[in-house]
């Protein structure tokens, strides 16, 4: 079981989304992030997601997705040299001496806080899952009082572009 | 300058659309309205809105040209959720309008309103929601292009009630063309997995061809025949396959899988080349997959990439029409020269052994009841192998399967992918529409002809004279069949009681009732009921309860796991 970065080009219409969610739990494929938004060409959109299966799965997967109509290219990014990303908000406790060790947190993984009270700071973190993950595991889980993720985003290294 | 509802009818005419089968309501007056005021597109009122898809369906089966629907909102369109799942199963181009709430209602959970989009989600090749009336033309285009190019299958589009409003007209222009850029079905298989794939079948010395619907959807059984006569090989159809290959040809071993015959059962399971056109190793046909022919190389030409090893890995894909690969295929075939058919002579001669084993038989009981199989042969005997057959599900489709032997592609019209009971009478209506000189009869039982029974009303409105064979043996044949064999015989709901008068059931709608209780009265019924040329001959025939459909796979075994009768397995 691998985990893989799906990336789709589609025609950005209602109801497009709705397919490719769809597919997946009416064929009993698992989505483990999702990422969608529009992209520079205002008539297609870009989705993203994480999913997990070995060979034959993610051929079926692949596939199914390639023969939904309003799907215009796919790619697995995990197949070639790429970069992934996500973005996480997350508030923590941040009193007394914790306040402190939040911080020297934060700013070993290269975080910002972006807001803050007398008891809470909000952080924002950039990166791959692995990361973020370790960021939480750091920070503590008792300190963490909501997390925010926006699931993988990814695009592949070099010169190779999805695109029409 | 046209309004929404008359750019539709206007649409379906620039189509080319003979017949549209549907049920009128609220969110499709308009529609009605300017149907009402042409003449060149048909519409058949039948009486319940499944019988809509499986008309329109039967129609497209027997002709290859989509079939159309059009149906009201809320109800009407769930009606039709059936027809367009065993449209969609099986492959079959179809398009389907279907009436919506008017657009600033939608969400507000309006009268008749449901979301039909939603709901049919999983069952269409590809759906569209007219959200500006001017849409209207090139979605209907696009509908009908997609629901007949590549694997075909059914589209729907949904129209809000205000936008086919009469008082808003627009331009109208019918595209005659439409590119989508995400949408390109494939035209050609690759050159070189077909040379590969006809070295393998040169080298090959137990090949078996085995064919599926996609050939007979496809238009290639003229290229199917003359590549397996080209290289005597033996060819077995699936269920949906069959005519693809004549039924009485020496070089075909009759329908494979949970039913096939064992001559086919066993090729497969024996065979060291399979050369698998427009089929999808589905699990009526592989039993196990696991155990799928162990010593088998898979070629597999198949339109849809999906369908190529996703139950069985294929050795030699081949994406492609199935048409065109099978020619070029030939092409390649004939430059190579005349192929050795002593190659497979020994095969032959295996094959031969098995066919005189023979799983195709049956025991009759000269003072006891009819047989289902019997009147299978009547039929095919009273029809000289010639009428289009559609079917229902159960015991009878699997007789009507066995024993008719059909020699025409699209001469058999059954649901064998989504297994939907209520099918027959229906499909038959649209095969008859298509064919109105031909002879149409429905094997049906008397399980499945009431859950569609109302449309012997459609038929006699339009003088419909399809033969309905009611295969009746008082019970759900296959679920008592699989009770008996795994249930210890306890029938739990499988059987029926205070059965209609069919004879008087068929005589109240109108048309000729008959009830044959008797062998030695069977054929003449037959005769007597097929030339009454113009009339829909309803008969009522009674067989043994008992009866089981063999061979049978043995679940969870190979292809060659059969129970050839009740106390015989391999």
């Amino acid at each position: 079981m691998m985990r893989r970065i799906i990336s789709i080009l589609m025609e950005n219409e209602p109801g497009a989304l709705s397919r490719v969610v769809g597919l997946f739990s009416q064929r009993g494929y698992n989505i483990e992030t999702l990422t969608v938004a529009p992209t520079e060409d205002e008539t297609l959109s870009r989705l993203t997601m994480t999913t997990t299966g070995d060979d034959k799965k993610i051929e079926q997967i692949t596939k199914h997705l390639n023969k939904l109509i309003e799907v215009v290219k796919l790619v697995d990014l995990t197949e070639g040299a790429h970069i992934e990303r996500e973005i996480m908000l997350m508030k923590v406790k941040a009193t007394g001496a914790q306040r402190a060790e939040v911080k020297r947190t934060v700013d070993i993984f290269r975080g910002q806080i972006v807001d803050v009270t007398s008891t809470v700071y909000t952080v924002q973190l950039t990166g791959t899952t692995d990361k973020l993950e370790a960021f939480i595991n750091a920070i503590g889980e008792t300190q963490v009082l909501e997390v925010v993720r926006s699931g993988v985003s990814g695009i592949s290294r070099g010169e190779k572009v999805l695109s029409l | 300058m046209l309004s929404g509802a008359e750019m539709v009818v206007r649409a379906l005419q620039d189509e080319g659309v003979e017949y549209i089968f549907g049920y009128p309501g609220g969110a499709v007056l308009h529609i009605y309205d300017a149907l009402f005021q042409q003449d060149k597109v048909n519409h058949i009122l039948v009486r319940h809105e499944q019988a809509a898809t499986h008309a329109a369906d039967g129609y497209a089966r027997s002709t290859g040209k989509p079939g159309v629907v059009l149906v009201t909102s809320g109800p009407g369109a769930t009606n039709a959720i059936t027809g367009i799942a065993t449209a969609f199963m099986d492959s079959i181009p179809m398009v389907v309008l279907s009436g919506q709430v008017r657009s600033d209602w939608i969400g507000d959970d309006a009268f008749q309103e449901t979301d039909m989009v939603g709901l049919s989600r999983p069952i269409v090749k590809h759906s569209f929601m007219v959200r500006d009336p001017r849409q209207i033309p090139e979605m209907i285009k696009k509908a009908f292009y997609i629901a007949s190019t590549g694997r075909p299958g059914p589209v729907l589009v949904d129209i809000p009630k205000d936008h086919t409003a009469p008082h808003n007209t627009f331009p109208y222009e019918y595209p005659k063309k439409v590119k989508m850029r995400s949408y390109a079905p494939v035209t050609r298989g690759h050159s070189g997995q077909i040379r590969k794939a006809v070295d393998e079948l040169l080298k090959a010395k137990r090949p078996v061809i085995y064919s599926g619907g996609g050939v007979v959807q496809g238009d290639a059984s003229e290229a199917l025949t003359a590549v397996a006569r080209k290289l005597n090989f033996p060819v077995t159809n699936t269920l949906m396959g069959l005519g693809a290959f004549p039924g009485t040809d020496k070089q075909f071993l009759g329908m494979l899988g949970m039913h096939g015959t064992y001559e086919a059962n066993m090729s497969m399971h024996n065979a060291d080349v399979i050369l698998a056109a427009g089929a999808r190793l589905d699990d009526r046909v592989t039993n196990d997959a696991k155990k799928f022919c162990p010593g088998a190389k898979i070629i597999h030409i198949d339109i849809d990439p999906a369908s190529i090893s996703k139950n069985v890995a294929a050795h030699i894909p081949i994406v492609g029409p199935v048409k065109q690969v099978l020619e070029e295929m030939l092409t390649m075939l004939e430059e190579s020269g005349e192929p050795d058919h002593k190659s497979v002579d020994r095969w032959w001669q295996e094959i031969e052994g098995w066919r005189k084993v023979h799983g195709m038989r049956f025991e009759t009981n000269e003072q006891g009841p009819m047989k289902p199989q019997q009147v299978v042969q009547a039929l095919y005997k009273a029809t000289n192998g010639e009428a289009y057959v559609s079917s229902d599900v159960g015991q009878h489709q699997m007789f009507a399967a066995q024993y008719y032997l059909y020699d025409r592609p699209r001469q058999w019209i059954n649901s064998g992918g989504l297994g939907t009971m209520g099918f027959g009478l229906p499909a038959a209506m649209g095969v008859q529409f298509a064919h109105p000189e031909a002879v149409v009869a429905c094997v049906t039982g008397e399980g499945s002809i009431q859950m569609n029974i109302q449309e012997l009303s459609t038929c006699l409105q339009y003088g419909l004279p399809i033969k309905i064979i009611n295969i009746n043996n008082q019970a759900l044949g296959m679920v008592r069949q699989w009770q008996d064999m795994q249930y210890g015989g306890r029938h739990s709901q499988s059987y029926m009681e205070s059965l209609p008068d069919f004879v008087k059931l068929a005589e109240s709608y109108g048309h000729v009732g008959m009830k044959v209780e008797k062998f030695e009265d069977l054929d003449g019924a037959m005769e007597e009921a097929f030339a009454l040329k113009d009339r829909l001959v309803f008969m009522d025939i009674y067989v043994d309860p008992t009866e089981h459909v063999y061979p049978m796979h043995i679940a969870d075994g190979s292809m060659r796991d059969m129970w050839l009768s009740k106390t015989e397995r391999t």
